[in-house]
């Protein structure tokens, strides 16, 4: 862990990646202190300062009703990592174990899991989150819940075919002989030997996660007004592109910066601990 | 029999299995909606005799399963029933839009393919040096960012401040192509307007680059992954001491083996941009699917969102079996043996 984190901080890439990730974790959720004008994450309207470039003090803008560009950024980096984490929270728990389970017992219960694995994967998964969120009323719960499903598929394949590989294994073997149960051999034999992989790749999808939801709220199927989401803020922007650049453009650099952060210090863990794609 | 025919014929039939899957799927999802679809197709003013009347003829008052079995019926003789937001069939409305946003994403794929794994090679082939350091950290930018965050700073860049290519549409008013196969880039082939074509595919070029910069990216940082791996097999050290040329190293022998991990991903992202395309649509006012297939979606119009998704499924899942087959004719382990893999 220290070591990881040594190396890490060596290469210049994974700690921009750090820095990145340090600074949006930190303004979202220090945002009541960072944010200029708090008061305008919510339904504010200042018209007397409406539509402006960036200029001090509105450092990105001020948005159609007049509230602080910057403040909105900020707010919506704590709904967005909020997102995130819900996500993987639950969708890597049941990706994994479906795919340990697949992956050890073979036969019938693999061919069924896998199936059904396969299903989820066949839909595009923007548009399975969109059907999702086309029937379900438009929330953040809501957008969690698409967004969870179109995950743990990717995670059951991940762990699927390490577990095939590791099945083989003499310490798999040794364990059945000595009659350990089944459950230890998944959980305790077997998955320490994935969760490399597992880390690496959530590490990735914390920022993937955070475009994909971007991507539902971008097309309306997202959080609703007045709560501040960058996905929304690009929509209501391009309607006034290109005059109000700043209206689009920090927004969507915004969600650069988060993902592109994440997606460092993935790629640095990724060869630090030698985890498959 | 032939290897690559039994190949197909397996490769068919799972497919149709995930595809009756993907179709119970999204018919339980469009099922489990609150609100009435007959109340909102109906309106406000609708009597209670009205509303009746349309969800008997939809079905809606039998059981789940019943409604599914009238659903797959239906399916099968190429009925997706009416839409409730523009009450034409479904069908006729996805064959209207659908061509747009296949186009779009072809262009797409093919720029993914053309400039993706040409980075890629480049990169493991001048591995540790600038230029590698360059594409890995553009690559990482392309996937770093959503298509829709793209089409945005491109149409800035290139259509509004330097005025290279069109802002929006899919080619300009002057042109009238009358539809034949829905495509314009082969629609004004096939009258043989060349002026028409040049114009449609002056259109096509910043939205499909935006929709594509993902999976350039993508294709170019698992082909430099695999490349880099293969320049440590033995072969490639005996070609340089061999004294072969660098470049034809690097093209023919490490590109090789690292081709079929990256038709794989470049499968996966195609099926992404089908989604992805609805993004860059919005912002380049791209006539495709996605204006339609949010308006159902907020509609609450089922026929409609069930039969866009099933489309959209089958088109993907048809592509990744044209990915396995090239796959398999690419891979000699596959084209050769006797037992399929």
């Amino acid at each position: 862990m220290k070591r990881t984190f040594a190396i890490l901080t060596a290469n210049p890439l994974s700690l921009l990646g750090l820095v990145l990730v340090f600074v949006v974790v930190f303004s979202a959720v220090f945002a009541d202190f960072i944010a200029p004008f708090p008061e305008h994450a919510g339904a504010v309207v200042d018209f007397a300062n409406f539509n402006q470039p960036p200029k001090w003090p509105y450092i990105f803008g001020t948005d159609l009703v007049g509230r602080d560009l910057f403040t909105r950024v900020i707010y919506a980096y704590r709904i967005s990592l909020i997102l995130g984490i819900v996500v993987l929270a639950i969708a890597v728990p049941i990706g994994v174990s479906i795919g340990l389970v697949a992956g050890y017992l073979g036969g019938r219960t693999e061919y069924v899991l896998m199936r059904l694995t396969d299903v989820f994967l066949s839909v595009p998964p923007l548009v399975l989150a969109m059907s999702i969120m086309g029937v379900l009323q438009p929330t953040l719960a809501n957008g969690m819940l698409a967004v969870t499903a179109m995950w743990w598929p990717w995670y059951t394949r991940l762990v699927y075919n390490i577990t095939r590989g590791e099945k083989e294994e003499g310490y798999v073997l040794a364990a059945e002989v000595i009659g350990a149960s089944r459950l230890h051999i998944i959980f305790r034999e077997i998955l320490p030997n994935c969760v490399p992989a597992i880390v690496t790749k959530m590490t990735l999808d914390m920022g993937f996660v955070i475009l994909i939801a971007s991507s539902l709220s971008f097309l309306g199927l997202g959080v609703q007004p007045p709560t501040p989401d960058l996905g929304s803020m690009v929509a209501d922007g391009a309607k006034y592109l290109p005059d109000s650049w700043w209206l689009t453009i920090f927004p969507g650099l915004a969600i650069l910066v988060a993902v592109f952060g994440f997606n460092l210090i993935g790629d640095a863990l990724r060869d630090i601990l030698g985890a498959e794609q | 029999m032939n290897p690559l025919a039994r190949l197909l014929a397996k490769r068919l039939a799972t497919s149709l299995i995930v595809l009756i899957g993907v179709s119970m799927l999204i018919f339980a999802i469009a099922r489990i909606i609150p609100g009435d679809p007959a109340r909102i197709a109906l309106g406000p003013n609708a009597t209670q005799e009205q509303i009746a009347n349309l969800r008997a003829e939809l079905h809606l008052d039998d059981n789940i399963v019943v409604q599914y079995g009238y659903f797959i019926a239906d399916v099968a003789r190429g009925d997706l029933g009416i839409s409730l937001y523009t009450n034409r069939p479904v069908t006729a409305d996805i064959a209207l839009y659908l061509p747009a946003t296949l186009e779009l994403v072809l262009v797409a794929g093919i720029m993914m393919v053309g400039i993706g794994l040409p980075l890629g090679i480049w990169s493991a082939r001048w591995r540790g040096r600038a230029a590698d350091n360059l594409i890995r950290l553009v690559s990482l930018l392309g996937v770093s960012a959503p298509s829709f965050v793209w089409a945005v700073i491109l149409m800035l860049l290139f259509a509004f401040y330097l005025p290279l290519f069109p802002i929006a549409g899919r080619i300009s008013d002057s042109y009238a192509i009358a539809p034949v196969t829905g495509f314009l880039l082969a629609d004004t082939l096939i009258q043989g307007d060349l002026r028409a074509f040049g114009n449609a595919a002056w259109h096509v070029v910043l939205p499909a680059f935006a929709l594509a910069l993902s999976g350039i990216g993508q294709a170019a940082r698992l082909t430099r992954a695999n490349m880099v791996e293969t320049y440590d097999k033995p072969y490639i050290e005996m070609a340089q001491s061999y004294g072969f040329p660098a470049r034809r190293i690097a093209n023919r022998y490490a590109f090789r083996p690292s081709l079929i991990p990256s038709l794989t991903i470049i499968g996966l992202d195609f099926a992404a941009m089908l989604g992805n395309a609805f993004l860059v649509e919005a912002i380049f006012a791209w006539p495709g699917l996605s204006r339609y297939g949010v308006a159902v979606i907020l509609r609450k119009d089922l026929n409609a969102i069930v039969g866009t998704v099933l489309i959209i499924s089958a088109t993907f899942l048809l592509v990744n079996i044209i990915v396995d087959l090239l796959i398999a004719l690419l891979n000699p382990r596959i084209r050769y043996s006797q037992r399929p893999a």
